[in-house]
């Protein structure tokens, strides 16, 4: 019995496979860097570009790194959760603007809203790749050591704010 | 829906499917400088990375800003004197193995790897024993009992 039973019962076994795949984003790529020290960069800051910002600025505290550019639509369509994060308060929220205009960029932050303490402006894209960009917008969280331990791809919404990035940032900060 | 709308639909498909199909060729790959001395390496190089943002094709292929920033990344470290696993590995650092066309070979591969050299083994395994009990069978040799019983049934059919 079990003979003939055999090829069905792997037959199941495929189809709950292939049916597991059909609800994973391929677009998704694991990351790397999880578990690892931020890349080491120095950029000039987008607000003022005689003022270098450079890696060092993520030691000491859980901070958010959110990679945007004013050509990114997607990035528009996450401003909103952005700024509701900074509302909230629980960490500073720093900006890699990337691959994109600065005069551009900061009328985008005057006209739309700034949630960033910071920007660094990477005009070339080189320090994005450090951090394996590969699409705007894409959020990092980095604990207090500097570690980079969780990558959000795609545009933030409100609800990834409540049941990902918020309690995350809590279980960064209790972290001695 | 009468008839005529249907092959509008189609005509407007075929225009656009048209569309796409040269608009593909018309923007060509950005050509990054190559020193003639690093070209094979460099063409090598380029077909073993995946462009993350259009997954399935080179970053030789493929058209996006960030195939582009890295294929002037790749020329630049050739320049420098990387080796190829040095650049292999610095993509693999920042985009994980995913980037890589051809994985490396390490215990979280191994399956795939060798996998199917696992698979085949034990495909022959079973054709093996099954040949084998096959044809051992047919050499069952009768008992006593069975050959007198053959004898009789061979008589009686003389008879």
């Amino acid at each position: 019995m079990f003979k003939y039973l055999l090829p069905v019962i792997l037959f199941f076994v495929l189809c709950g496979f292939l049916f597991i795949g059909l609800y994973k984003d391929p677009s998704e790529v694991p990351s790397p860097l999880i578990g690892k020290s931020v890349p080491e960069f120095s950029l000039p800051m987008l607000e003022d570009s005689s003022v270098q910002f450079s890696n060092n600025e993520f030691l000491g505290k859980v901070s958010i790194l959110n990679v945007w550019a004013t050509w990114c639509f997607a990035c528009k369509q996450e401003h909103p959760a952005l700024l509701e994060l900074a509302k909230r308060n629980i960490a500073p929220i720093y900006g890699l603007n990337y691959k994109d205009d600065a005069g551009k960029a900061k009328l985008y932050l005057r006209d739309f809203g700034n949630p960033f303490k910071a920007n660094a402006f990477d005009e070339a894209g080189r320090v994005a790749i450090d951090w394996g960009v590969y699409g705007a917008p894409e959020t990092f969280l980095i604990d207090k050591k500097g570690i980079i331990r969780y990558k959000h791809i795609g545009p933030l919404t409100l609800n990834d704010l409540d049941n990902k990035i918020q309690p995350l940032i809590q279980q960064l900060k209790n972290e001695s | 829906m009468n008839h005529s709308f249907l092959y509008k639909i189609g005509a407007f498909h075929i225009v656009v499917m048209a569309l796409i199909m040269f608009s593909n060729q018309s923007f060509a790959v950005e050509p990054v400088d190559v020193s003639p001395k690093y070209e094979a390496r460099y063409h090598a190089l380029l077909a073993e990375l995946r462009c993350l943002v259009c997954q399935n094709q080179t970053i030789a292929e493929s058209n996006s800003e960030l195939a582009n920033d890295l294929r002037v990344e790749v020329n630049k470290m050739l320049n420098r004197g990387s080796t190829d696993s040095e650049i292999i590995n610095f993509m693999a650092d920042r985009y994980g193995d995913f980037v890589l066309y051809k994985p490396l070979v390490k215990p979280k591969t191994y399956l795939l790897w060798f996998g199917p050299f696992v698979f085949l083994a034990a495909i022959l395994l079973l054709v093996l024993l099954f040949v084998r009990k096959q044809t051992s069978g047919a050499k069952v040799e009768l008992s006593d009992d069975e050959k007198q019983k053959l004898d009789s049934i061979l008589k009686d059919t003389k008879e």
